[in-house]
């Protein structure tokens, strides 16, 4: 009676998994991006950074639905660490430091997520916030260390693996992070389409009736939530080391409502999301900073407006669209489209 | 100490003006709202201009300020924050995120982004020694103030047909409604006032909180805490939370200048670790 029960359950996961050409193309035009836009590499870089934020953000925000409004307390945690691990080369090494780095983040994001866990969507709001404060009020007392207000200045990199040296058009800082986004993004997707990321999906449908099936709510909160704040983590080391160097910006509000803009952009809960968001947004900002270098705010506010009146859902409703004409294509995408279908997040 | 104490209470009683009106608005319609402080910032600004600029005397450009706020208050309701009561919270903190942004970056470009200060009239400057207390006369009439407009709240609220309305439409807005209370009426009345509130703690704030374009920024997380320590069943909650805040704020600066920034944060987190609902909510089930 089991054995074809759990037959059927792992090929309906095997199924779910199945990378679609469509997400093959996705990832060729990004490699052929490392060599058909070689001037753009510095933006590119950026964009990637923020693409694996946003990814970050994506797993507990599109997977779990909990809001956050202080995300880049990660984020600027591990670019700290990152910076200081260099400055004073104790892990001069990039890759290892960065594996260092994100795994503070996902301490500390495992320590914190007891508390983002209580209550309701407001007080998880003023806690998100509350922690990324902290933490920058933290960076500003200990200025003897983190530079204060100044930044930390004088991070020198090593080159990659000890092989790859980071040069000053950042090509080789370009092709490093998209790796790494690359690398995470792939563990990603094998999360949420393991047992784990489907009871997630539940937990974020009805937490009661989750729980009632056996799913330990709370349990899955905290990895997801550790996960997601080891991944800004990673994100946050990248931006350290591809930039040489680290201020209290990384910290700021500004950073954690952008993330936010650019994953709701992208769309949520189908990870493709944040990186699409991220090169919308970034595109959307450079051309915004050159119209109006001062006030760029006041349109990045005024598309989030826009974006809630006009509603997320048509939003990234041409995604629907695309994704129903290839289930009609090919059969075998038919299971694909509820489960990769932007679901709106539900906050209740 | 009992100076601390005195100023400590100023500064509560001025988060409470300004934090109540957020409090009701979440209550009545579970509508995250946090952009309640470019409302505050708009009746700072609103203030200076009339003060600064035109030479409108202080007293009499505070109810300008509180009218013109609500004004904008109510404008905005009804034409923007109505759709978007509906929608999931992501959607109302990107809205109200979104107009913060809007907000700080408008104000930036027509008033410039430097701190600015209200011209007080010379009888608030200074302060008078009562029993060995430092009373700052402009920090008495803070307290006196929001003392008399909390009064006056509890007693609209407690005593009055609009306050038993509205204490209905918190409690359960679909029986209100079914009951034949026009709870988006109430609730816009509520926002407007809400708002107009915020203004007048903006305008009378103005010289303790600093005025400036990140105004909203700075202080969205005062305005969080004191909503969710104090809950949103009642304005007595957030009135003591926002003392206990004001006071905790004011002494850890005093005190523990390095870490005085920390010590709301300590409350905060310890208030969520003893009563993750709020210090003073009631156990409802919404």
């Amino acid at each position: 009676m089991s054995r074809p029960l759990t037959y059927e359950v792992s090929r309906f996961l095997a199924e779910r998994a199945r990378w679609h050409p469509l997400e093959i193309a996705f990832w060729v035009a990004a490699l052929a991006s490392v060599f058909l836009l070689p001037a753009k590499h510095l933006i590119l870089t950026e964009i990637t950074v923020l693409a694996l934020f946003a990814l970050s953000l994506d797993l507990i925000l599109g997977y779990s639905g909990i809001i956050s409004l202080g995300h880049a307390a990660y984020f600027g945690f591990a670019g700290y660490v990152a910076g200081l691990l260099a400055k004073h080369a104790i892990v001069s090494e990039p890759v290892l430091a960065l594996v260092v780095s994100g795994i503070a983040a996902a301490v500390l994001g495992f320590v914190t997520s007891f508390l983002v866990l209580r209550g309701s969507d407001l007080t998880r709001l003023m806690v998100t916030l509350g922690v990324s404060l902290v933490l920058r009020e933290v960076a500003n007392q200990l200025d003897t260390i983190t530079g204060g207000a100044d930044g930390l200045q004088g991070i020198v990199m090593a080159p990659v693996l000890g092989l790859f040296a980071f040069d000053i058009s950042g090509h080789v800082a370009y092709v490093y992070c998209l790796l790494v986004l690359f690398v995470l993004f792939v563990v990603a997707r094998r999360v949420v389409n393991s047992p784990f990321g489907l009871s997630l999906r539940s937990v974020k449908g009805n937490p009661l009736r989750a729980s009632a099936v056996g799913i330990s709510v709370n349990g899955r909160l905290v990895g997801i939530y550790t996960l997601a704040a080891g991944y800004a983590g990673i994100a946050g080391a990248l931006l350290t080391q591809t930039t040489q160097f680290v201020s209290l910006d990384v910290l700021s509000f500004e950073r954690s409502a952008d993330v936010l803009l650019a994953l709701v952009i992208g769309g949520t809960g189908y990870l493709y999301g944040g990186i699409i968001g991220a090169v919308l947004f970034k595109l959307m900002q450079d051309y915004l900073a050159n119209l109006t270098p001062q006030y760029w705010q006041f349109w990045i506010g005024l598309v989030l407006v826009v974006i809630v009146l006009v509603g997320r859902d048509r939003m990234t409703g041409w995604l629907d669209q695309v994704r129903t004409y290839l289930a009609r294509v090919s059969p075998r995408a038919t299971r694909r489209v509820g489960a990769v279908g932007a679901s709106p997040v539900d906050g209740d | 100490m009992l100076t601390i104490l005195f100023d400590g209470i100023a500064y509560g009683m001025l988060l409470f003006v300004l934090a109540c009106g957020l409090a009701v608005t979440l209550g009545l319609m579970n509508f995250v709202n946090l952009a309640h402080g470019s409302f505050a910032m708009a009746g700072g600004y609103i203030t200076l201009i009339l003060v600064n600029r035109i030479g409108v005397p202080f007293f009499a450009a505070l109810p300008i300020a509180f009218l013109v706020t609500a004004l904008i208050g109510a404008v905005f309701e009804r034409t923007l924050y109505v759709h978007v009561y509906a929608k999931p919270h992501l959607d109302q903190v990107l809205f109200t995120i979104g107009l913060v942004f809007m907000s700080v970056a408008a104000v930036d470009y027509v008033m410039g982004s430097q701190q600015q200060y209200i011209q007080l009239p010379d009888m608030l400057h200074g302060q008078f020694t009562v029993l060995g207390v430092n009373v700052g006369k402009y920090r008495l009439l803070i307290i006196g103030i929001c003392g008399l407009l909390t009064i006056a709240l509890q007693l609209i609220l407690a005593h009055t047909r609009f306050g038993s309305r509205l204490r209905a439409a918190v409690d359960d807005p679909r029986v209100a409604s079914g009951l034949g209370i026009h709870v988006n009426g109430v609730f816009a009345v509520t926002f407007a006032v809400g708002s107009g509130l915020a203004g007048l703690g903006g305008a009378l704030g103005a010289e303790i909180l600093g005025l400036d374009p990140t105004f909203p920024l700075k202080f969205m997380i005062y305005f969080l805490i004191v909503v969710t320590v104090g809950g949103t069943s009642s304005i007595t909650g957030p009135f003591l939370a926002s003392l206990l805040l004001g006071i905790g704020d004011v002494a850890g600066k005093y005190y523990v200048p390095k870490f005085g920034a920390f010590v709301i944060y300590t409350i905060m987190i310890v208030v969520l670790i003893w009563r993750p609902q709020g210090l003073f909510a009631r156990a409802t089930a919404r």
